[in-house]
């Protein structure tokens, strides 16, 4: 396949931002997207250009570095996966491909593709946990039984791979669907019901103060999650949220 | 042989760690707050560890590579971990763990390290269902068990094929929770680049800042290495992509000795490699060992058929197919653990069954389980006569619940329906047993410098079973080090805070300076990757599945060669102070070419087979691996003495005083 790639080139966070142009041939199908940079970035270097820099480590779609907006789309035109996961098998000969970082105002631009992400590690530090001590002085763990249906749930929540696909396809930029998977994998829980009414207000208040938008209910981060994290999320999460506030 | 003592405490096997729990020192609460640990690393082990020490009230600082400590490759893992909780009542126990777990390491890890890991897997259980891991659970509201290569009970707890992630969400949620109270402060986007000794003793560490290439100091009254395995001298393996041995080799060249760097496990469930451009191997988990069924043609024909398009698997009856595993180990089928597994596909395919393109691949097949279920659930229905149809669907239903993920992956990768075919499958580096020697204190040959999880060589022998490495990270760093640190931190609660002006830092911080000024001055003609791929080549080839005196031989003559062309030679474009990829992957590759030639020259001067290290001159009749363990039931650690190729050997002595060494067999 022969292709065209526009990418976004931007030297570091205080330098403005281009689209550049880089044609590229040879590329098969049985690759993923990131291989296919790669296969770029080897051209580039052995030209003695710089290569372009991406987010990216495990390659199998579990570990969330991977990001990249792929003509318009998170994580490129496949649904499910992430960008490591996307093969060329899905592009066709000829195809022009734009190829941007995550855009929100709460993931400013390091450099070229790459983003800073740490807001969505703040999110989770202010609350995202159980305070239980890890000594390992806790009770049977089949003492506590949980219904397998909220089991399930829970864990389903509790797959987000924290990428921001959700943030980067929102309108808005909000971050609902991200916050509201952690908050729903607790609330399912006994074990954390506790400290339920605290966490989703803590959560929520760090979400607004990184500066992320608000739901407007579109629905567009269910769709391109990679993880198909289900918007019933959010909705558990105003309803904890309402719940919490009325309690004070 | 000076430093290699193991400390292990006397006393019956079943008593030593609570023993030596009861003698240790430890550091009063209003002294550990004048007490800072660096952690390198913050997957399992290194986040769980975190994560203790600062509830303990430790000041640490974490390091990670990734820009979140969530993105750790532990995350990957993806069947389950062990613990001898026996919630099936099927016979197990702490016993039978360590038994096992010695067993499956083919008689070459220490008992009583084993026997501790063992002890303290049922908390790990405990502990993470309190901090709310959605673990699987059976209707009743219990967790839910599944079964693993080399074991005879069901002893794996599960969250679907996610447990890595699930566990190390955990611990990252635990870091989380010290992060909120000022007890850890995350370095993120950094690498640690050098040790750092003053008197000594581990002092500190340089690091380097990879957003802004900074070159920082960082001082702590202890250090400890959690940032993993060494697979990527491979450059293909499932490990990722920035996965390295830099801190290990790091604290290795300051005096600690590496231990058994050529126990490597080749996992045998693995995606195989589709052409030159890959970058990385896939791992479809062992759990699928449980349902699925190994196999290739049995008569050569068929495979050549198979290969070339011209037949289809499901084309051949039950008559025509050789169940290899099931034929060969009667009593574990394809639940033999992962080096025989994995040796097994290898024997096939070179002679002649491989059915790829290439060759270089075998059946794993859910016909049979997907039957089997199919009737199982048309009867708990009351579906008593189900048609074929019937039967399938509802079979696929009950595959899809337990392995949908690991399907979903393959069919991504590979383009084919596993519901409807046979997954096509090989194996691939996963995981390296070997690593940073450590004694049962988890400390390394260097006072105050101490190594968790697959960074260090001590639970797994020369094997690691399925499911034990998140069960390893996750003891060593909630349940083992908090202990065993403490006893040496407190004869610190004195010392003050560690300078970072003083001569040591500055002799470490310019030689970091001059690496990296000297790879981004280089001006070569070839990448980095160039290198690395060169390097895996002759890995593969030469140290691999199976090795011969010969060809290692000839593979340190080929890494040195490299070595000294890569640093001729390497291009490594843009500068130091800014973000800078190929720079990262430059100093971690030019650590490998010496650990490369390092692990052939370990793996030449063991002259028997063992687990995953065979070498071809040392097999029985039948093609198992034969130990000798008159001559090598010792642990091979090796002091860097400035070059890889002339390290010297110091050998700890294995002693079994409660397991009779025994040839392994699972037939």
């Amino acid at each position: 396949m022969k292709l065209t790639l526009k990418i976004w080139r931007q030297k570091n966070s205080q330098t403005k931002g281009e689209l550049k142009t880089y044609p590229i041939d040879g590329v098969e199908g049985d690759m993923s997207f990131l291989e296919m940079l790669d296969v770029l970035n080897e051209g580039l270097i052995n030209k003695g250009e710089e290569p372009v820099v991406f987010d990216h480590d495990c390659r199998e779609g579990i570990c969330g570095s991977c990001s990249l907006q792929i003509n318009g789309e998170p994580h490129g035109p496949d649904r499910l996966v992430t960008t490591c996961q996307l093969h060329m098998r899905m592009f066709n000969d000829g195809d022009t491909i734009v190829i941007e970082p995550f855009r929100a105002k709460a993931f400013p631009v390091i450099k070229d593709l790459v983003v800073d992400r740490s807001s969505f590690d703040r999110i989770q530090q202010a609350g995202g946990y159980i305070s239980v001590n890890t000594s390992g002085n806790t009770i049977d763990a089949n003492t506590i039984p949980v219904n397998k249906h909220d089991a399930d749930e829970s864990f389903n929540a509790a797959t987000c791979i924290g990428c921001g696909a959700c943030v980067a396809a929102c309108k808005n930029a909000s971050a609902m669907l991200f916050t509201s998977a952690k908050v729903s994998q607790f609330a399912l829980l006994p074990q954390g019901r506790i400290e339920a009414t605290e966490r989703v207000l803590n959560m929520v208040a760090q979400m607004d103060k990184e500066g992320f938008g608000n739901c407007s209910n579109t629905g567009a981060c269910e769709i391109e999650c990679p993880k198909g994290i289900s918007l019933e999320n959010i909705a558990r999460m105003n309803r904890e949220y309402l719940g919490a506030s009325l309690k004070g | 042989m000076s430093k290699l003592d193991s400390k292990i405490p006397k006393g019956p096997l079943a008593d030593k760690w609570t023993k030596h729990k009861n003698d240790i020192n430890l550091v009063n609460p209003a002294n550990k707050r004048n007490i800072d640990v660096i952690v390198v690393g913050t997957g399992l082990a290194g986040g769980s560890a975190a994560a203790t020490l600062a509830e303990l009230g430790y000041n640490v600082k974490t390091f990670c590579y990734q820009d979140s400590p969530r993105r750790a490759h532990s995350i990957a893992a993806q069947g389950g971990i062990n613990a001898a909780k026996n919630y099936q009542g099927d016979g197990d126990s702490n016993y039978r763990l360590f038994y096992d777990t010695i067993k499956g390491g083919d008689y070459r890890s220490r008992e009583a390290n084993v026997y501790r890991l063992a002890e303290v897997s049922a908390n790990i259980i405990d502990q993470c269902v309190a901090q709310g891991v959605p673990f699987a659970r059976e209707y009743g509201g219990y967790l839910d068990n599944r079964s693993f290569g080399g074991v005879l009970v069901s002893r794996t707890f599960y969250a679907k094929g996610q447990t890595g992630q699930q566990l190390l969400l955990g611990a990252y949620s635990a870091m989380n929770r010290q992060i909120n109270r000022g007890k850890i402060t995350p370095y993120n986007r950094h690498e640690m680049l050098d040790l750092v000794i003053v008197d000594g003793k581990a002092r500190g560490i340089i690091a380097r800042n990879l957003v802004t290439g900074e070159i920082e100091r960082h001082s702590a009254h202890a250090v400890v290495i959690a940032s993993g395995g060494y697979g990527n001298v491979f450059f293909l393996s499932t490990n990722a992509m920035g996965s390295n041995v830099t801190a290990s080799w790091k604290i290795h060249k300051r005096g600690a000795y590496f231990a058994n760097p050529c126990y490597t496990q080749i996992h045998p469930t693995c995606i195989p490699v589709s052409g030159d451009h890959q970058s990385k191997l896939t791992l479809m988990s062992e759990s699928l060992r449980n349902d699925g069924r190994i196999w290739v043609p049995k008569k050569k024909e068929d495979a050549e058929a198979i290969r070339q398009g011209k037949k289809k698997p499901t084309d051949l009856s039950a008559e025509e197919r050789d169940y290899y595993l099931e034929r060969r180990y009667p009593s574990f089928g394809n639940l033999v653990p992962r080096d025989v597994a994995s040796r097994a596909a290898k024997e096939r395919c070179d002679a002649g069954f491989g059915v790829n393109k290439t060759g270089q691949a075998v059946f794993l097949d859910f016909a049979s389980a997907i039957e089997r279920y199919g009737k199982e659930q048309a009867a708990i229905h009351g579906n008593h006569n189900p048609s074929k149809e019937e039967v399938t669907k509802l079979g696929k239903k009950v595959i899809e619940n337990k392995y949908g993920n690991l399907f979903q992956m393959y069919e991504k990768i590979v383009d084919q329906n596993p519901y409807e075919t046979p997954m096509m499958i090989y194996p691939a580096v996963h995981y390296t047993m070997g690593g940073v020697w450590v004694d049962y204190n988890l400390q390394s040959t260097i006072p105050g410098c101490y190594v968790t999880g697959e960074a260090n060589f001590s639970d797994h022998g020369a094997n690691r079973l399925g499911a034990s490495a998140l069960m390893q990270g996750l003891a060593d760093g909630y349940f083992v080090l908090p202990y065993t640190i403490g006893d040496y931190l407190s004869k610190d609660i004195k010392t003050g805070k560690i300078p970072t002006d003083t001569k040591e830092f500055d002799e470490a911080e310019n030689k970091v300076r001059e690496l990296l000024e000297k790879l981004v001055n280089n001006k070569g003609t070839h990448s980095v990757d160039h290198f690395h791929k060169k390097l895996g080549h002759i890995m593969w080839d030469k140290c691999g599945m199976a090795r011969n005196a010969e060809d290692l031989k000839s593979a340190m003559a080929e890494i040195r060669a490299l070595r000294e062309e890569f640093w001729r030679d390497v291009k490594v474009p843009g500068g130091m102070n800014e973000m800078n990829a190929e720079l990262e992957k430059a100093t971690r590759v030019a650590d490998f070419l010496e650990l490369g030639e390092l692990f052939a020259k370990d793996a030449l001067h063991r002259n028997e087979s063992c687990g995953g290290h065979f070498r071809e001159e040392y097999q029985t009749e039948e093609g198992e691996a034969l130990r000798d363990d008159e001559n090598f039931m010792y642990v091979a650690a090796w002091e860097y003495t400035g070059d890889p190729g002339n390290e010297v050997l110091h050998k700890e002595e294995l002693e079994y005083e409660n397991i009779e060494v025994k040839s392994r067999s699972y037939k």
